[in-house]
């Protein structure tokens, strides 16, 4: 890719980063650096489509540490979760033969597999001995007659968030408005249908499943979730849509962006967890749809899943009321877990704002009021120092920082893509609240924290 | 003597195969207070970050060089050189490994004249060793990873003997294919024998899984101190375990002129016999009675295994040290390696006894396993499918295991780590049921079930035990 192309990409017009500095131009510190790479972030975005053979072109470290992610679900295929990789070696770098090993690779990944289209994704390696891979990628099409998608999206092209627009500049480029999408199937209910894409859910655990049958009691046809438990002719069919939800996370802002630009898709930012943040996201649904027979159904499902969960959550109440939340999680996370977790009746103490915008500031503050902590570096010595200061109760973050808490004696719930519960939806709340519980509450806290006993007898 | 057969198709599908990258990296964890820097972009770090933290559950000390489009390109010393200093700055390590990546080999840096620009360049820190060590991941494996950061990390480390020998100290060369449990329970065994083990690289005080008194370390929380490394040249053996430590072992001797005992691996009764034997030399006393027990103990329980493991058919999917080591150990009982994969050639698979070695991925493992009615497939966790689509019971092994809590920790080698290894897969075996005569139903039969329905034949049976483990 060349530079100017990523230097396009992290201009994005719709985030509202790009005022101030551009996101992903920060340079990166060497020994002092955390995160992924271009490629972590392309894959990550896309591999969530099920029934794509997904080949990493390059040498064994890309595809070899990282496959058979099992976080994300899907309904059907589960040809993502099977690793593919040109694994160069030492004789395909120097002697050239990497283009020749990856048009090999597609032929293979059709015949053995027959996948409806395949993705390959360029590394550092390929990119830097000069791989034409749009080139062959482009022959392979041609001559096995299969959708073969480019994702240029070599690791030192930048950050993981590049990575994520590549991938969303990818779809859109090569695969978003190839299909036209399937008529609706009369479900005899006689509602007007909706189309809705998702853009940035990736159905992690399965979460995207406590939403689904909401959406279809409301006749909202969901064409594409970008990517969890999607096809790519799924993929193919998004500009069909008329509203984009962008689900939790800026990192694809691009796709709803060129699709309003080019289809004139109205989007809007929103998640699925929480009381409110649910109840935001089916009223701005029905509101952007302008069908006023879906407003009203709307308004009666918020009302009866309200009430729902207000029952289910009275269990729970009592065991977190009062209990006090550290949140570190990125962009639009830091506000949209504050709200849930307020629902349960917790304090959140500080929440970490890395990537968050400035709204996103804006709407923390509204929800956690002037005494609420902002936490813009997350170095695990500073996460542990800032528990341990606002005394908080839990330590809400990513995966990455799990042990760092759990060495710490700190109980811990995982908010990101690692994690193995769902916690979208109405119905998601208990499980957050259960799992809330589980660690907060758990006796092991006290026993690991005590001296030994004849430790305590030396210093009595 | 095995045939080996070399990869032939193009695309690598189910890669078996972990970086000699993060090999390297692993090695650098099994010295204390000390952190691997990858030289490469900021993925190569994170993706092996993720690794270990799944497989160890503990948190993992990785740096990055963190390298962009610029230093690509335009070369990236002063990232190494930057990135040595910021650790050195902030952490206060014991010790800095360096590995280099596929990225960073093929933009063509010569890493050792980068560590060397560093120290040029801040003097400040000469007290810090810093072990650069060429590591593309384009070739090789983890294994080989590991055991070139060894050698690298002794080659900067150890000088020729000079001190008066410690007449306890042996020196155990530790290879990847042993689990921090592996290490301890060697340590033991050579402790009992009243000598004093150096274990190196020693993972069973780095990763062991261990709650520390402090709360947070951004370097190695245990391992071989690096003065313990130095003093290596003082012991009075050296015993190899692993063939892949060959090149670290044949450097150590030359250099030190210490004498070693070398061993491919510690599993089942003959290989730790070899152990104690020399074990026994080097200290010059008798065997301990509780060796003797546990010895006694694990012929016992070759005899109680021997009916569910004889002529047992095994496929091995791993590390060439690894899967050699344990279809040696389950030859000595009559088991049969019917299928081995291993990610990379090495001399020592030819070794195997079976009649051929693939050099492959899961998916040929899968391919070559179709036909051979196995009774049980040993692998790391990404083959748990490939043993479920086979419908065949699969034991955990080697890297990475993200789905059995205590993988890291389990023990193979010893008498006592054999014995557990025989229990749990004669196990899978009688939860599998194996042997048993499918039930048949007479089409004269008169027990009143048979009238209710429609079948009358064989039914077939379905067990979903067999690959839960």
């Amino acid at each position: 890719m060349k530079s100017k192309d990523i230097q396009a990409l992290l201009d994005e017009p719709a985030c509202s980063h790009n005022d101030k500095s551009k996101s992903g131009c920060a340079k990166l510190k060497p020994g002092a650096t955390a995160g992924g790479c271009s490629f972590d972030g392309a894959q990550i975005a896309l591999l969530p489509i099920a029934d794509v053979a997904h080949i990493v072109h390059g040498s064994i470290a890309c595809a070899g540490s990282s496959w058979d992610n099992r976080g994300t679900k899907s309904t059907g295929p589960t040809m993502y979760r099977i690793g593919m990789t040109t694994d160069l070696t030492e004789q395909d770098v120097i002697m050239g033969r990497g283009e020749k090993r990856l048009f090999h690779s597609i032929k293979q990944a059709i015949d053995t597999y027959n996948p409806p289209a395949v993705f390959v994704y360029n590394t550092c390696v390929p990119a830097l001995i000069g791989d034409d891979v749009q080139a062959v990628c482009k022959a392979a099409s041609e001559k096995w007659g299969r959708p073969v998608i480019t994702v240029d999206a070599a690791g030192f092209y930048g950050t993981k968030n590049l990575g994520n627009r590549i991938a969303g500049d990818s779809m859109l480029k090569q695969v978003i408005g190839t299909r036209e999408p399937d008529p609706v199937v009369d479900d005899g209910r006689g509602l007007k249908v909706h189309d809705i894409n998702l853009i940035g859910e990736y159905n992690i655990a399965g979460e995207l499943w406590n939403v689904l049958p909401l959406l279809d009691e409301l006749g909202i046809r969901v064409l594409c979730t970008l990517s969890g438990d999607a096809r790519f002719r799924e993929v193919q069919s998004m500009h069909r849509a008329e509203v984009n939800m962008l689900v939790c996370s800026k990192a694809t802002i691009n796709v709803a962006r060129k699709l309003e630009e080019d289809f004139g898709t109205p989007w809007f930012e929103g998640s699925f967890y929480g009381v409110e943040d649910m109840n935001f996201a089916l009223r701005k649904i029905a509101e952007l749809i302008g069908d006023p027979d879906l407003t009203e159904r709307t308004e009666a499902l918020i009302a009866r899943e309200c009430a729902q969960i207000d029952k289910d959550l009275d269990e729970w109440r009592p065991l977190l009321k009062g209990k006090r939340a550290l949140l570190y999680t990125g962009g639009v996370k830091s506000w949209s877990v504050v709200s849930a977790l307020q629902d349960l009746g917790m304090t959140v103490v500080a929440t970490g704002t890395k990537k968050s915008t400035e709204e996103d500031k804006a709407r923390i503050k509204d929800l956690m009021g002037e005494d609420g902590v902002m936490i813009e570096d997350g170095n695990p010595r500073g996460l542990i120092d800032k528990v341990n200061d606002l005394k908080a109760d839990v330590l809400i973050a990513g995966g990455r920082n799990m042990y760092t808490a759990i060495k710490a004696r700190i109980p811990f719930l995982d908010i990101n893509q690692e994690r193995e519960f769902g916690y979208a939806g109405y119905s998601g709340m208990t499980e957050l609240a259960r799992q809330m519980v589980l660690t907060i509450n758990n006796p092991v806290w006290a026993q690991v924290r005590d001296v030994a006993p004849w430790k305590k007898a030396k210093e009595g | 003597m095995a045939e080996i057969i070399k990869r032939k198709k193009a695309l690598s599908v189910s890669p078996l195969k972990s970086s000699s990258t993060i090999g390297a990296a692993l090695a650098f964890m099994g010295v204390s207070r000390t952190i691997p820097m990858l030289h490469g972009s900021q993925g190569c770090s994170a993706f092996g970050k993720v690794f270990f933290v799944r497989h160890f559950r503990e948190p993992i000390p990785l740096q990055t060089t963190a390298m962009d489009q610029v230093s690509a390109v335009m070369g990236s010393y002063e990232n190494v050189v930057e990135g040595v200093k910021t650790i050195c700055e902030n952490s206060a390590p014991h010790m800095v490994g360096v590995p280099t990546t596929g990225l960073s080999e093929t933009q063509g840096v010569d890493i050792n004249m980068a560590v060397k620009e560093f120290r040029k360049k801040y003097p400040e820190y000469d007290h810090i060793p810093v072990v650069p060590v060429n590591t593309p991941d384009y070739s090789g494996c983890l294994e080989t990873g590991f055991a070139q950061a060894v050698l690298a990390m002794l080659k900067t480390l150890v000088k020729p003997r000079k001190a008066a020998v410690r007449k306890k100290q042996v020196t155990v060369l530790a290879g990847s294919h042993l689990t921090p449990g592996d290490i301890e329970e060697i340590k033991d065994i050579v402790e009992m024998f009243g000598l004093r083990p150096v274990v190196f690289p020693d993972l069973s005080t780095a990763l062991d899984g261990h709650l520390p008194e402090f709360d947070f370390s951004p370097l190695s929380v245990g391992g071989t101190p690096v003065d313990e490394i130095l003093s290596i040249n003082a012991s009075a053996a050296t015993l190899v375990v692993g063939r892949s430590l060959t090149e670290a072992a044949d450097w150590l001797q030359e250099e030190t002129g210490i004498v070693d005992y070398r061993f491919d691996h510690l599993f089942g009764l003959q290989a730790v016999d070899e152990l104690i034997m020399a074990l026994r030399e080097i200290s010059g006393k008798e065997v301990p009675e509780k060796l003797e027990r546990q010895r006694a103990q694990l012929q016992d329980a070759m005899l109680d295994t021997h009916f569910m493991l004889g002529m047992s058919r095994l496929a091995f999917a791993g590390d060439p040290d690894l899967i050699y080591g344990m279809s040696k150990f389950l030859e000595t009982i009559g088991g049969e390696t019917c299928v081995a994969v291993s990610p990379i050639n090495a001399d020592i698979l030819k070794e195997i006894p079976t009649d051929f070695v693939k050099i492959g991925d899961l998916e040929d493992l899968e391919v070559l396993s179709a036909d051979k009615n196995l009774d049980v497939i040993i692998s790391n966790s990404h083959a748990v499918d490939t043993a479920a689509r086979l419908g065949v019971p699969i034991l955990r092994c080697g890297f990475p295991q993200w789905d059995l809590i205590g993988g890291y920790q389990k023990t193979w080698v010893g008498y006592r780590g054999g014995r557990q290894v025989l229990f749990d897969l004669a196990n899978l075996q009688l939860e599998n049921h194996k042997g048993e005569v499918k039930p048949y139903k007479s089409i004269y039969g008169q027990k009143p079930e048979y009238t209710k329905g429609q079948d009358n034949g064989t039914t077939e049976k379905v067990d979903h035990h067999g690959y839960c483990h």
